[in-house]
Formats: C-alpha cells, structure tokens, sequence
C-alpha cells in the first residue's frame, strides 16, 4: 500500500534583488519621499526560482527513504510541502496514515517554562494528545537524562540539554509516517548515537521513514531506498545502495586517472616526466565505490631521461587534514632512459573512510629528490559497515581489520 | 488511529478543515495556557498584575471624567461603576486585538516547522484575556460591597457580551494577523489604534452623552461601542437602558468581519511561512 504518492510536485519562489540605493541621509530621505508617490517595481528586478520541479515518486508503507542532495538541492522544501507546513506552486501529494514531522528539535519550547511544561506544550504541537504524553512522560524524561532539571525553565538548559529534550519528546511520537530533517546535525556523538538508535528502532517496526541527512553512513544504515535531489529535480530514485552511488559520484571532486600523452606536456623536470597516475580499486560483491573494504592499486608511469640512474619511487599518502597516513618506498633500481612503471597496493580493510591524496616523489641516488609531484590524484573512502548498530564517524586515521581484538570469559562469578 | 487520506496541493487547505481544528482542540488549550503561564513569569507581583491594570485604569478614568470634566454629576450610581464594565471590556478588547494581530508572526517558529490548522493560533489568544476579564469582573464585586450597590439579573448575559467583544476583536485581529506577516505595517498600527480607541469607544463615558448627535450611527460602527452599552446593561441593570441602536450594528460587524477574516485566513494559511 502506497504511503505517500507524490506527483508532479513543483515549487516556486519569486526573488526579488532590491538596488543598494541611498548612500547617505540626504539621499535616503528623498527617496523615501519619492517612493512613497512612486511604484516600487523600477526599483526591483524579480527571478523566479524554482526550488523543486516536476518531483514524483511513490513511498509504500514501511519504506524507509533516504533523501540526499548538496545544498538547495530542494530536500527541505520537499520535506515542507509533505509536511504541510507550505504549499506546491502546482502537483499534488497523498498521503495515507498519521504523519509527524521532525524540522527541528524542541519547535515552540518556550524558554521561561520548565521542562516538564515544555515537554507537555511541545508534545502537543507535534500532535500528540496529553494522555499519550502523561503515559510516556517518565519515559520521555529518562531517555532525555534531565530528572534533575525537571523543574527549571528551560532557558537554563545547557544546549545539549535542550536538545535531548527535544529529541527524546520527538522520539516518543507514534506516527505512521515519520519524516525527519537533519536533526542529527546537531548534539554530541554520544546523542547521535542515541538518536540512530532509536531511529532504527521506529523502522524496524514497519513505520514509513523519511529522512533528510548528510550523513551517507547513517542513510546506507538506516534506509531501504533513497532519492536524489539536485537543482529541484530528481535525479535518481531507487535502491538506497545504487542512488548513494551516484550521489558520491556527482559530489566527488576527486579524479581517479591523470594521464598526458607526450613528455612535452607532462609534468615532471628534464630528468624525468609523469605520464600516468591513476587508482585502481578493485570492487568486490558488487560494490561501485569505493568503501573500506575496496583494496586499492596506485599505478604510476613516468618517462626517464637519464642514461643510467639509481632511481627509487616514495608515495606519501595523506588524508583531508592533511596529515601524512603513510609514506612507503620502492627498491632503488637502476634503469636505463625509457618508460618506468611503478605500482603501490593498498588492501582493503585498511583505510577509514574519508578523502585521501597521494604525492609522489623520484628519488635518485636514495637521497636526491629530482622530482616530487604533490597531490597527485586524489580519491574518496566511503564508508561501509556491519554487525552494529551505530552509525557515526568511526575515529583514526586507519581502519584495519587484521588487528584483531578479542574478549573471552574467564570466570563465572559476578 | 484515522486513516484519512490527506491531499496536498496548490490553493487547497485540508478537506476535513474544522474536524482537524476540532481534533486538536487540545493545542488550543495548551497554546493558551503557555501565554498565560508565561504572562506573569519573572515578575515580583505576578497575577497581581491583573488586579493592577484594570483598577489603575478605572481610577484614572474616573479621575479624569469623572472629577475634572464632571461627568460624575449626571450620574445616579457612584461613577467607578459606571467606568470599570466599560475598563472590562476594552481591554480585554483591546488585547485580544493585539494579541491575535501579532499571532502568526509571534508564533512564526511553529508556523515556519510544524504543521496544524493556523486558526488554533489566534485563537487560543483568547484564554489570556479571558482570565484578566474574570480578574476585572472580580474587582467589580468588590466595588460593589464597598459602594453596597446590588448589580442586577441581567448580569447572567454578561458572558454573552464579553463572547462578543472577542469575536469583534477576533474579525479585526484575525484579518490583521494575516496581513502583518506579509506587511509588518501591522505592528505599527494596531498599538496606535488600542491608544486612541478608547475615546472614540463609550469606556470612560456613558454612550447616552452622544447619542443625540448627528455623527451617533457612525460612532456605532465601532464594535467595542455596541459591546460596552451591553455590559453595562448587564451589570448596573436600571441604571443603564439596553441600547438597540449600538447593538445591531455591532452584530453585524461581528458576523461580517469573522467570516471574512476566516476566509481571508484560510485563503492565506498555507502561503504564511514563505514570507515569515
């Protein structure tokens, strides 16, 4: 059974570019005065600017749909119009069953009443009914840890405080149809966590979910099927797997082969020139980016213009904040002028996800650098995990697998 | 649970509009139980507050009518009961004017992120008023012990006439709440006409001294008139003649205006928060 059907959903806004008119007093006051007798249009020029256009898609009951896109992509006027909270310039949405939405946590919390005030006012804009909000209320409290403050105006609330009131008030709706806005953006990990948590715990109870996020780890966990925003249309709607697909490839600035043809062209010096440098992953089980699983080759070919040289190649591998994760060597060898290949491996289940940059450097004579070329390609790790239930950045620089921790029981007494 | 199928499209709020606002009626209560909970917060005399405001302003309105333009002579009863019915009212008019004018802006981060009927809004701006209205009715007991006055049985209609000096302020308010979030003029004005108003309405006055002028119809179409010429009537009884002429056309404004207003609102509800 359908959910939501969407059809044709489109939404416009006018944006209206006011001139920067009055330098000074004098020059406002008789603007103002000339304005007053004047139409204002001379002074405006108007865009129109459509936010979504002509979005359709159709969300079966117990879906849970990840939405994705950059910026101004439309994900949060889609969520408004589905929401009700503004209408389409044109198209329509049905939808079946109770819907709750989640833009914000802790909407219309007013700041000089307390928490337990906040948690009924704020239950009650949300939809739910008192009687729903009295038998949850000790649930709600413990999930947001404020017993203590229970009693104090929330405008003392530290900001986590607030927010995981927000949350645990939000979490306890019961709707049929959740949808939820980057609310994760916000709190510490330790929150996330929870937030996911309990995320997961409303899908797994066949609810439809709608969930706007950023954060791909959370939406590959979460979701069984995304849809891809982009300038108000929709790219892409489908298997949560495939649409993530070529979202990461649409945002990646990244390329994976630099290549020149001639020396000529090439960079490097008149000892030796780059031809080629490119990465190689080798996907597995279907995959089609590259995740922490993916074992990587860096191939490398450069022209060598010396008659007989002691040559050896470094590659240094560097993460987004630009610190160094490793810097590996070859053998130096002796070769003679012509095209020299060079190959580095890196297994899977080593990197974390994140960006990486590779540099090369030719060193002649182990201790001579004749060529260093810097970030010379680049690539994105995406994330890939399983067997657990949290979803938020895994820390350090690497992931390996191959260091094994274990625990075992060595007592039966408690 | 319902199982509705809601539409979503251009120009078209909910189908099963005022079954919606009646299912949440519960957002009605809690909304206007926050403004009330929330009026007096961090103050020193707190609902004292409520006592205070109407008995400064009848005791002004006294002094100033009363004593200096001598209107008190021409009156049969003590002239604090004659001003407080006329007090009662206006502000609780004048009030609940500003605050549902202001309603959809001040509330504009529930407009901006959730979804429910809009008209739950301004609507629940009504408790506010409400309860300073029961503490203004209260002092008019306590006047009348002390000046031994026995208010009359017509008193048992006064719930009417304050319904409709909210419904009067509900038209106006509701239509100027719509306009105040595209045109934030509104905000500028209304504090201007609560100023002004009570001179122009019979509060510190009987509306007897005016009704023989030539401008007196005019002088009805303003709702608060019809209104005040009825509180009183319910209140000082003989004292006061139920007065035709100012309540006919206060009925009319009122019907007029509210079911503009909710069709002005309704046309516009959905459309708020792209200009918030």
């Amino acid at each position: 059974m359908k959910a939501i059907s969407i059809e044709n959903i489109s939404k416009k806004y006018i944006l209206s570019h006011k001139k920067k008119k009055y330098q000074n007093l004098k020059e406002s006051m008789s603007g103002f005065f000339s304005e007053l007798f004047t139409s204002k249009d001379e002074e405006e020029t108007k865009e129109v600017f459509w936010a979504l256009k002509n979005v359709s898609f159709d969300i079966e009951q117990g879906d849970r749909i990840g939405i994705v896109g950059s910026n101004g992509a439309g994900k949060s006027t889609l969520l408004k119009i589905l929401s009700r909270i503004t209408e389409p310039t044109s198209g329509q949405v049905k939808v079946n069953g109770r819907m709750a939405s989640l833009l914000e946590v802790g909407t219309g919390f007013h700041p000089e009443l307390t928490g337990r005030e906040n948690i009924f006012l704020n239950g009650a804009i949300l939809g739910m009914k008192q009687h729903e909000i009295r038998s949850q209320f000790d649930e709600i409290v413990s999930f947001a840890g404020i017993e203590k403050f229970l009693d104090t105006p929330v405008k003392r609330y530290s900001s986590g405080m607030y927010v995981r009131l927000g949350f645990a008030i939000a979490a306890h709706l019961e709707p049929e149809i959740l949808i939820v806005d980057e609310v994760l953006a916000v709190g510490d990990s330790e929150f996330q966590k929870k937030c996911l948590g309990k995320m997961k715990d409303v899908s797994s109870s066949g609810r439809t979910i709608l969930f706007v996020s950023h954060n791909a780890t959370a939406i590959q966990g979460l979701c069984n099927k995304a849809a891809f925003l982009q300038k108000g249309h929709l790219i892409k709607y489908g298997e949560v797997g495939e649409v993530l697909h070529d979202y990461m490839t649409s945002i990646s600035k990244f390329q994976l082969q630099q290549n020149w043809e001639t020396p000529e062209e090439a960079p490097g010096t008149d000892q030796v020139r780059i031809k080629n440098i490119e990465v190689v992953p080798e996907f597995i089980n279907g995959s089609k980016n590259i995740d922490v699983r993916t074992p990587l080759k860096v191939n490398i070919e450069f022209w060598n213009m010396l008659e007989s040289a002691h040559l050896n190649l470094s590659m240094f591998l560097y993460n987004m904040t630009g610190e160094c994760v490793f810097n590996v060597g070859s053998q130096a060898k002796t070769f003679s002028k012509g095209l020299i290949k060079g190959m580095l491996e890196i297994p899977g289940n080593f990197l974390n996800d994140g960006s990486y940059y590779i540099s090369v450097m030719i060193v002649k004579d182990t201790a001579d650098p004749i060529f260093f070329m810097e970030d010379a390609i680049s690539f994105d790790v995406a994330d890939w995990r399983e067997g657990t239930n949290w979803y938020g950045k895994w820390p350090g620089a690497v992931r390996p697998i191959n260091i094994p921790v274990q625990t075992w029981k060595i007592d039966g007494l408690i | 649970m319902e199982r509705d199928e809601v539409v979503i499209k251009a120009g078209k709020s909910a189908l099963h509009y005022w079954r919606e606002v009646w299912r949440q009626r519960e957002l009605f209560w809690i909304l206007g139980k926050r403004d009330v909970m929330v009026r007096y917060k961090q103050t020193v005399l707190g609902v004292a507050w409520g006592v205070i405001r109407p008995l400064m302003t009848a005791m002004v309105m006294v002094f100033a009518f009363g004593k200096i333009a001598k209107l008190e002579q021409d009156s049969s009863i003590p002239y604090m009961l004659v001003v407080i019915p006329g007090v009662i009212i206006w502000l609780f008019f004048s009030q609940s004017l500003s605050q549902i004018s202001n309603s959809i802006v001040g509330n504009g981060n529930l407009v901006s992120k959730v979804y429910f009927p809009r008209i739950i809004i301004p609507f629940s701006s009504l408790l506010v008023g409400l309860l300073d209205a029961m503490i203004a009715f209260a002092m008019f007991f306590v006047f009348c012990i002390y000046y031994q006055f026995i208010p009359s049985w017509h008193i048992i209609f006064a719930p009417i006439f304050l319904f409709l000096a909210y419904l009067g302020a509900f038209g106006a308010g509701l239509f100027a709440s719509v306009l105040n979030v595209k045109y934030r003029d509104i905000a500028q004005i209304i504090p201007f006409v609560v100023q002004f108003g009570y001179f122009i309405s019979p509060v510190a006055y009987s509306s007897e001294r005016v009704r023989n002028e030539w401008w007196y119809p005019i002088y009805n179409l303003n709702p608060v008139a019809g209104t005040i010429d009825g509180l009183r009537w319910c209140l000082l009884g003989d004292f006061a003649d139920f007065n035709w002429q100012s309540f006919i056309p206060m009925l009319i404004f009122v019907a007029i205006s509210v079911l503009f207003s909710i069709w002005f609102f309704r046309k516009n509800e959905n459309s708020f928060v792209d200009h918030l």
